[in-house]
């Protein structure tokens, strides 16, 4: 992370501010210290919670509604069934909900980085590669 | 999965495909379904015979039917539209169907019937060739699911002749 990376989410962030968004409860927005602007609320192990909290709930509801529906003979029964298993696995996986970072990853802090500068290519590499052509 | 926006997204494309795949589920569960209609008609008066000005014979007649066409329905089934053609040949077409009556039926229980009327639609033919024509009364109908494929069938009912004479 370079000082213009954090420049720019900054200032990313400060017009999100502008929309308000300050104003929706944690899980959907929280305000963020500058070493965890780039960072996600969310870790690795939280995006594949997400997505096992996805697929399995809508599958099981999907498969229970077909079922209901077709021994009660109600279409309408079949879709109110999934529509209601759709709406429960959204609240439970969409908002960023605290258990989905249990296993936060520690990025470095930007003031750390700029301390050890990016090495440089090498020039004789490059001369060897223009006088073969 | 790393923010709001793309949860809602992937939740969002996974719930239709989903959805998707339970009304393909839902129409292929037709299939199991083996229909049994009946139907009677009984044509009682052709009151108007008529050659019109522009050379077409026109029929108006009274018929009386009674068909149940309950097994038809099935969790799938949004509405059967059914009609009662008259369809018999002639020198120039191999087949001529008219429409004379038709109904929808939005649930089972509309499905047992009985109904006496005349015609809706006119019987005219392309021509003049309806005297002492053999013809059929065939109830045709079409079941519409709620999703999926739409199939027809009919019943042909025959032994129906015209007058030699106008009237």
């Amino acid at each position: 992370m370079t000082r213009s990376d954090s420049t720019t989410s900054s200032s990313i962030i400060k017009a999100a501010g502008s929309l308000r968004l300050h104003y929706l409860p944690k899980p959907f927005f929280s305000r963020q210290k500058s070493s965890e602007l780039v960072a996600s609320p969310m870790d690795w192990q939280g995006q594949k919670l997400a997505e096992h909290l996805m697929q399995l709930p809508l599958v099981l509801f999907a498969v229970l509604a077909f079922i209901t529906g077709y021994v009660l003979g109600s279409f309408q029964t079949m879709l109110l069934i999934y529509a209601a298993g759709v709406i429960l696995t959204s609240l439970i996986m969409v908002p960023n909900w605290p258990f989905f970072n249990r296993h936060p990853l520690n990025w470095l802090d930007s003031s750390e980085a700029e301390k050890y500068p990016k090495p440089q290519p090498a020039n004789l590499g490059m001369k060897k590669k223009t006088s073969k052509k | 999965m790393h923010s709001v926006m793309l949860r809602a997204n992937a939740l969002l494309t996974f719930s239709v495909t989903i959805l998707a795949l339970m009304c393909a589920m839902a129409s292929l569960s037709d299939n199991f379904n083996s229909p049994s209609p009946t139907a009677q008609v009984q044509v009682l008066n052709i009151y108007r015979f008529q050659k019109k000005r522009n050379g077409d014979d026109e029929v108006s007649l009274t018929f009386n039917m009674s068909a149940n066409l309950q097994s038809l329905f099935t969790w799938n089934t949004k509405q059967v539209f059914v009609f009662l053609a008259a369809e018999y040949e002639t020198p120039k077409n191999a087949l001529n169907q008219i429409s004379l009556w038709d109904s929808i039926l939005p649930s089972k229980e509309d499905a047992k019937f009985w109904i006496q009327t005349t015609n809706k639609y006119s019987f005219v033919d392309q021509g003049s060739n309806l005297q002492n024509k053999d013809f059929n009364l065939t109830l045709h109908w079409h079941v519409m699911p709620k999703t999926g494929k739409m199939f027809a069938d009919k019943i042909a009912m025959t032994g129906f002749r015209l007058p030699e004479t106008y009237r």
